[in-house]
């Protein structure tokens, strides 16, 4: 088994363990931390949990498949992210991909070196539609200008 | 129009810190209400008619007591578990997380409040796994509010432990519901759960547990310090207090305002919204979040914003997220986006809705691709029927609303297509 929690992650761990009345709800805050730490969650990873926490490796891997957010394989250092639920429908998200799609000459659903572009279900913002998310960070209030500077800053 | 109970704070500089939030009056309501036995909270609640915040209004107080009795039922002696459900997912819905990013420490001293009523040392925020930001906002509150002995094992100095932790999701849907976020919240798929028969309270680990929406919980700490009466002082008679409104899309001032309930839906759009971009006209309103039948232009003029208005319009008021939908947007198109969100968001426990979500979503696609066929709005409709009512929790019923309402209000859309599609066959 060649993977372990680093200092940092095995603190958290330990600092998690009182919170919680079984062992088993750590299940989600161990992916979470598997991912940080390696940017995905490989099947090394999740024999690792599946021992700390005394599950069977069979549940790690039907609740890491089952949350989208989780990364079985690597990708790119930015995953971006667009919102195409229907506000953001409604507000122009089909200008904002063209934009992406120009600047980085990818389509939905290719990456890159560098860039991953898929296409999501509802950020939770659709107040400022049309939006997208690179990586956890949210960019709202989207116009393809702003959209195509994003992507040139990010890009450098 | 506008009435800030929840969202006083909010344009406060530095509001979110507990500097600035104990000079709000954080906190201050504790003091006197652990001094009383803890079921008065649970009365006021009760007397004040605040209805659960996340979109379906059933009674807060009734489900207080469950979990209360629940545990003396069950001679259940260790404490319960208070889990806030901070899983915003419904699209058109952005509320919760402007309480997280202004007021956390609002919702924490909520959170203290209803701990101390239902007699839980242990509570939870599951916030949705896409909120990183707010996640972290509340982390550094909570950090604080430790540091000041605000929370931990004696709170404000008084013999009572609260502890508080957020709980990352990872982007599923399902688990806004609470049995589901339940499950997730131990560390499953989440699977809602099979419902009883009779009115019963959550179980986290076998143990009683109040889930109840972030929106609910902030209101708590207003309901404390003023008494019941000052709440029902707004809104109406049935749907008492206030709620976070929102909108989105096609209107020129998108965003989250505060109401009393049983304002106009269209004064809320002209005078607070600012009426339609680009000097449209309207064409149709999802009053509640997606899974709320849509409205059409007409019905919105009659339409009223509380629960039981909504219902007697033919949908629903759901979490108070309105989409704006004006003259030149495609119902059919619409109602696709909607129907491949579901598709997407299914849990896939149920056959009716595994299998049906995935079959609308691609009745819709062929349609909009002109490769509709004659009878398509029928099995529309026949689909819908075989989801509503038959699977473990309300996903598929609410799919089913969408699909009825879009069809019921825009038939001729859809007709439309499939007259398209059949003269494209016939050439």
């Amino acid at each position: 088994m060649s993977f372990v929690f680093n200092e940092t992650h095995e603190k958290q761990f330990q600092g998690l363990l009182p919170r919680y009345p079984h062992l088993k709800a750590l299940v989600l805050p161990c992916l979470w931390m598997v991912q940080y730490q390696e940017g995905y969650i490989s099947a090394e990873a999740m024999a690792y949990i599946a021992q700390k926490l005394d599950v069977p490796q069979a549940h790690l891997y039907g609740v890491a498949t089952f949350y989208t957010m989780f990364n079985l394989e690597a990708i790119p250092q930015y995953h971006i992210q667009v919102c195409k639920t229907l506000s953001c429908e409604l507000c122009g998200q089909a200008d904002i991909i063209k934009s992406i799609e120009e600047e980085t000459g990818l389509r939905v659903n290719e990456s890159n070196a560098l860039f991953k572009l898929t296409e999501v279900e509802c950020l939770g913002a659709c107040g400022g539609a049309p939006m997208l998310a690179v990586n956890e960070d949210y960019h709202e209030n989207l116009t393809p200008e702003k959209t195509r500077s994003l992507i040139q800053r990010l890009s450098q | 129009m506008i009435t800030k109970i929840v969202s006083k704070n909010f344009e406060t500089e530095n509001s979110h810190t507990l500097e600035v939030a104990k000079q709000n009056g954080a906190y201050r309501s504790i003091d006197e209400a652990f001094t009383k036995p803890s079921y008065l909270i649970e009365t006021e609640i009760s007397n004040s008619g605040l209805r659960g915040k996340g979109g379906g209004g059933a009674p807060a107080g009734a489900k207080w007591c469950l979990a209360t009795r629940a545990r003396e039922m069950d001679n259940i002696t260790t404490s319960s578990y208070l889990v806030v459900n901070a899983d915003e997912s419904e699209p058109g819905t952005f509320k919760d997380r402007q309480i997280l990013e202004f007021d956390p420490h609002l919702l924490l001293e909520g959170m203290i409040l209803t701990c101390y009523a239902i007699g839980a040392n242990e509570a939870y925020i599951y916030i949705r796994g896409e909120y990183k930001f707010f996640a972290e906002r509340l982390n550094e509150a909570i950090a604080e509010a430790y540091a000041d002995g605000i929370l931990g094992n004696k709170v404000k100095g008084f013999d009572y432990r609260v502890d508080i932790t957020v709980h990352r999701g990872a982007g599923a849907y399902i688990c806004g519901e609470k049995s589901a976020l339940l499950e997730s919240l131990e560390g499953n798929r989440g699977h809602p759960r099979l419902k009883p028969h009779k009115p019963s309270p959550e179980y986290y680990f076998g143990k009683p547990t109040l889930v109840n929406n972030v929106e609910t919980i902030a209101t708590v700490p207003f309901i404390v310090n003023n008494g019941a009466a000052a709440y029902r002082a707004y809104g109406t008679e049935k749907s008492p207090g206030t709620l976070l409104f929102g909108m989105s899309g096609h209107i020129n001032n998108p965003g989250i305002y505060e109401m009393a309930f049983g304002e106009s839906m269209q004064d809320f759009i002209d005078k607070i919204g600012g009426g339609i971009k680009n000097g449209k006209k309207l064409k149709a309103v999802i009053p509640g979040g997606a899974s709320t039948p849509v409205l059409s232009a007409q019905e919105v003029k009659e339409a009223r914003l509380d629960y039981e208005s909504m219902k007697a319009t033919g949908s629903a008021l759901g979490t108070g997220g309105m989409i704006i939908m004006d003259e030149d947007t495609c119902m059919v198109s619409a109602l696709k986006n909607l129907l491949s969100f579901y598709h997407h968001e299914s849990c896939g426990q149920c056959t009716p809705c595994r299998e049906g979500t995935a079959w609308v979503d691609g009745i819709i696609a062929n349609m909009l691709n002109q490769k509709a066929k004659k009878d398509d709005i029928d099995l529309l409709s026949d689909i819908s029927k075989t989801m509503n009512g038959k699977t473990i929790c309300v996903f598929a019923p609410a799919v089913a609303m969408v699909i009825d309402g879009f069809i019921l209000r825009f038939r001729s859309e859809f007709e439309a297509y499939i007259e398209k599609s059949l003269g494209e066959a016939h050439v």
